[in-house]
């Protein structure tokens, strides 16, 4: 299998993609074939099966000789296999999180599961990418089909809203992105993120190169909804359905990151001085904004939202610090915040139930009560979210700030960890809560057992959170194979003594 | 071997029980029972380490150290001295005693309880015995974690409030605390104690002055919330009236206490040096402020919140003064303090469960009801304000007389301390067991001490006595541990000369 790259055929490049594009198109021509009236859970184990297939080819594209396929337009490294196999884990949960609250519901979802796969084709198209046009393909595949997938809950006021919402700023945001594009065309003359970094400092025009980095940062911390950009997220998360948002909150910020990190450490590194400082204040306003509004939300759904805020601009942190620790804490914090994001959101799911049955913090109350393993699970999730040790959402933290202080950035680590500990508040409001005595006639003792397709959810995000939090070391060799292959010279270890922070290798 | 595995196995055995907890059907008192045996078996294992400890041997003992993480490295590595080997046996003594305590009181949510209750005592071995700075932040913050959602789930009234503030009170300056863990080994590039130590001491250029001071600050605000050091102490109060009584036994004191001399002083001498008059100023009015608070309090748990405060401030005190004879005294003062104050905890528990209420003025002529617990709660009231032959007085005298070395001012503030505390102790002994009968104490017709009870109590007062008059026994480690603190490295005394 051993194949010279320049032998591997293209068609292997996109294996992952193209599997699940197949599974896509049968779930949709089954769904015309069953009688309306009945079930269409075989729909969604189909997309399972084609989510597991998915994730077995991207391990053996692992096996490949890393290289360009397409006419160099994707790429196949560690650093794409990484975050393939990352939106892979993230769609198999949802789906089962989807069978287990969407039993009774059973409007349209053969689009749904359809709708899910091919969200999944464009994120997993995204990370692979090398060329700014396939990005925005990608981008293109992924947003719509999460703004079809928010508004899924048609019977209800705040679903369609939240649709309608987030197609408007979202197809705002993708417009920024694409006039980035242009505008570095028209800079450089290409759009493949290779050729945009060895042209990019011959470049007559430098400040056009600045502005369309703006551009396509802006649109980009749409996407991952980084503060000031954030403000489509607690409406859409409130009314989208809840195993939906544990998708849209987790996979395609991934994706987005994952592109994030590839422009600007690959296609823009020559201007590092600038995109730093951006992404710095990015950073800085995601964290307090996120956490200054999730204090004062009494509905859970609102407070992830704003709690996934302040996570993006934890992540934030890890970019400024321009090494290859930096890009290795990022990709290993997507890991860490999917598993615990997710799987509080299976919790949400089931207990608000598809409908959103309960939504407030005071709703929870006395959940420990009738359902002691959900509410264990709930509990781990908000720990880790708080980042306490023994936790992935402690190590993910952990690495994010120890690059950030290697870099010297010492700063944004104190308004990153001060802003922590504001965290731990909203997060500890329902784990105090799920924990008190419950209230007369609540509706927690109508909370359904746990069916076995979200023990399995559970279980899968329980345990990656737990591997996280105490052998975080092979997820973290991973991600720092990846971050290999964006920054291959990086800089000599900086010794202890050394006072400067390791600069971005830049020698193209 | 054992020598080698001992500390691995103080640690796995509660969370071994935690975890089978998790599996026990809720029957009977089936896991009231497994916790005790489990918290018994693990008391077994402590009491390994001080009849195998090597005295005259500097340094630590049953040391075990293997990487954990590989990057950055971080090690699994612990070890015991003189400092940390008391504490450890006190938390093994402490958990059979919360166990009982909680047997009857706790009755809904027992699984729950249970598993958070041994998951803190994992917690707490794991403070005492960690070496590797990360390791130890684990297992300090996760010791959080069990107490917040047993005071909410188990609270009075007001438990979730009292939770949440404790869980903030503690964890942000954990936050700055771990900012100075990573500042630390941006320039040492290793998170073991010993090397951090060896590096800090021998390569003074390898921090600013100035960035030093800081980061000493930001480990010593950590420990000094989780003490509480006055005027930080706001949560003690909320913690004590709401906890279950076999939390509100470990929540203060121990963890800090010893992180201070583990960490502040042994990391930082020169700039614990520096801090030392402020912390003594501190202490001297924590210590007259708790008692004059507690003289006025009308709940029982909070009259014992800041009895504990005015209490603790004399380890604090002792710390300070860096004289052998303080730091001693502070650590013995310490183990004294947890065990007279778990013993009152248990007493004024045992109460609550018979009339439902903290509420002094409730109470009154108890004496003639319970004579038995009102014998069990005199000793424990004496040996809390420091009679001689209890264990309150050792650990008190020394502290004084070396804060008296140091500045005569505090030292006298201090001393009185002393004769507050004597009286709102015996003023609240004489309003809850003497006089005439109250009308709640009349109306309801209780027990005096059951069996499980006796066999609680009785131990701990013979262990007051003991400790007060053979406290040699303790402090022929104790000594040992704290010697390294009490003499200022030769650097360090140049280093400040030349400021």
């Amino acid at each position: 299998m051993n194949l010279p790259s320049e032998f591997v055929p293209s068609y292997y490049r996109i294996l992952p993609e193209i599997i699940m594009t197949i599974f896509g198109v049968i779930i949709m021509m089954a769904d015309g074939m069953i009688a309306p009236k009945n079930s269409r859970r075989s729909l969604g184990w189909i997309a399972v099966l084609g989510t597991l297939l998915a994730t077995a080819a991207s391990v053996w594209q692992l096996g490949l000789a890393p290289g360009v396929g397409y006419s160099g337009t994707v790429q196949t490294d560690a650093f794409s296999v990484f975050f393939h196999l990352l939106i892979c884990g993230i769609v198999l949960v949802s789906l089962l999180v989807s069978l287990d609250a969407t039993k009774a519901a059973t409007e349209d979802m053969g689009a749904y599961y359809a709708l899910v796969v091919f969200g999944a084709v464009g994120m997993l198209l995204m990370t692979s990418a090398v060329e700014l046009l396939l990005v925005f393909v990608g981008l293109e595949i992924s947003s719509i089909s999460t703004y079809i997938l928010a508004g899924f809950r048609k019977k209800t006021g705040k679903s369609p809203e939240a649709a309608i919402k987030y197609f408007l700023l979202g197809s705002f945001a993708t417009a920024f992105f694409l006039y980035g594009v242009a505008l570095t065309f028209g800079a450089t003359g290409t759009t493949r993120i290779a050729d945009i970094a060895s042209l990019l400092p011959h470049s007559s025009t430098p400040s056009l190169t600045w502005i369309a980095l703006g551009m396509i940062v802006i649109g980009l911390g749409f996407k991952v909804s980084a503060a000031p950009f954030q403000v489509w997220t607690p409406d859409v998360y409130e009314g989208a359905p809840s195993p939906v948002v544990g998708l849209m909150s987790t996979a395609p910020k991934a994706a987005a990151f994952a592109v994030l990190l590839r422009i600007t450490y690959d296609a823009f590194s020559t201007l590092h001085a600038h995109w730093t400082v951006l992404l710095w204040i990015m950073a800085a306003l995601s964290m307090t904004i996120g956490n200054l509004g999730a204090l004062r939300q009494q509905s859970v759904k609102r407070m992830l939202a704003y709690s996934s805020i302040a996570h993006a601009g934890y992540l934030l942190v890890a970019f400024t610090a321009l090494s290859r620790d930096g890009i290795a804490a990022a990709s290993f914090y997507t890991v860490s915040y999917a598993a615990m994001n997710v799987g509080i959101f299976a919790v949400v799911s089931h207990v608000g139930g598809y409908d959103d049955r309960l939504t407030l913090v005071q709703d929870f109350r006395g959940l420990g009560y009738k359902a002691p393993v959900l509410t264990g699970a709930l509990a781990f999730f908000l720990i880790s979210l708080i980042g306490i040790p023994f936790t992935g959402g402690f190590f993910g933290k952990f690495y994010v700030f120890t690059a950030a202080l290697h870099a010297g950035i010492v700063w944004l680590a104190i308004i990153g960890l001060v802003n922590s500990g504001i965290a731990a508040y909203y997060y500890l409001r329902l784990l105090v809560a799920v924990y008190a005595k419950p209230i007369e006639n609540s509706g927690v003792m109508a909370v359904p057992a746990i069916s076995w397709t979200l023990a399995v959810a559970l279980a899968l995000t329980v345990g990656a959170t737990l591997v996280l939090g105490i052998a975080p070391g092979k997820v973290l060799g991973m991600a720092q194979s990846g971050a290999t292959t964006l920054l291959p010279a990086a800089p000599p270890n900086s010794g202890p003594d050394s006072t400067s922070p390791p600069a971005l290798a830049v020698n193209r | 071997v054992l020598d080698d595995l001992i500390l691995t196995l103080i640690v796995l055995v509660p969370l071994a029980g935690a975890i089978i907890v998790g599996f026990l059907p809720r029957k009977g008192k089936l896991i009231q029972g497994f916790t005790l045996a489990v918290t018994l078996f693990s008391f077994l294992c402590t009491l390994h380490l001080p009849a195998h400890f090597h005295y005259g041997h500097t340094g630590f003992q049953f040391e075990q150290d293997a990487i954990w993480i590989a990057n950055p490295e971080i090690h699994y590595h612990v070890g015991v001295d003189g400092i940390s080997m008391w504490l450890i046996v006190l938390t093994g003594l402490l958990a059979p005693l919360g166990v009982l305590a909680s047997w009857n009181a706790i009755e809904t949510r027992t699984k729950e309880f249970y598993f958070f209750f041994l998951l803190q005592q994992v917690a707490m071995y794991g403070v005492f015995i960690s070496l590797d700075l990360i390791l130890y932040y684990g297992f300090w913050e996760l010791s959080l974690v069990p107490m917040a959602i047993l005071i909410a789930m188990h609270g009075r009234s007001q438990g979730g409030r009292a939770a949440i503030k404790f869980f903030i009170y503690t964890f942000v300056p954990s936050a700055l605390f771990l900012v100075a863990i990573l500042a630390l080994y941006a320039r040492t590039q290793t998170f073991d104690f010993v090397l951090v130590q060896q590096k800090l001491g021998s390569q003074p250029g390898l921090f600013g002055p100035q960035a030093l001071w800081f980061i000493s600050l930001a480990f010593l605000f950590a420990f000094a919330v989780k003490v509480p050091v006055f005027p930080l102490h706001g949560w003690l109060g909320d913690v004590f009236s709401e906890a279950p009584t076999a939390m509100a036994m470990v929540v203060s004191g121990k963890l800090g206490i010893y992180s201070i001399l583990r960490f502040h002083l042994a990391l930082f001498p020169a700039q614990a040096r520096q801090i030392a008059p402020l912390m003594i100023a501190l202490a001297a009015i924590g210590i007259v402020y708790g008692a004059l608070v507690a003289l006025v309090q009308k709940d029982l748990k909070r009259l014992l919140a800041f009895a504990t405060l005015s209490s603790l401030s004399f380890c604090t005190l002792g710390i300070y003064t860096f004289a052998a004879s303080g730091l001693s005294g502070a650590l013995f003062h310490i183990l004294s303090e947890s065990i007279t104050g778990a013993a009152m905890f248990i007493l004024l528990g045992l109460m609550y469960e018979r009339y439902s209420s903290y509420d002094i003025h409730q109470y009154g002529g108890l004496a003639s009801r319970m004579p038995r617990m009102t014998v069990l709660f005199l000793v424990t009231t004496l040996s809390l304000i420091g009679l001689p032959i209890l264990t309150g007085f050792v650990g008190e005298f020394l502290t004084l007389s070396s804060g008296f070395q140091v500045n005569h001012l505090y030292g006298t503030i201090a001393t009185t301390g002393v004769i507050l505390s004597a009286s709102y102790m015996l003023w609240m002994v004489q309003r809850v067991f003497y006089g005439a009968n109250s009308p709640m104490v009349e109306r309801t017709t209780v027990p005096d001490l059951f069996l499980r009870e006796k066999l609680t109590l009785w131990p701990v007062a013979v262990l007051m006595l003991v400790m007060g008059v053979s406290s040699t026994l303790w402090f022929r480690a104790i000594d040992e541990g704290i010697a390294p603190l009490a003499t200022q490295p030769a650097a360090t005394t140049a280093h400040l000369e030349a400021r």
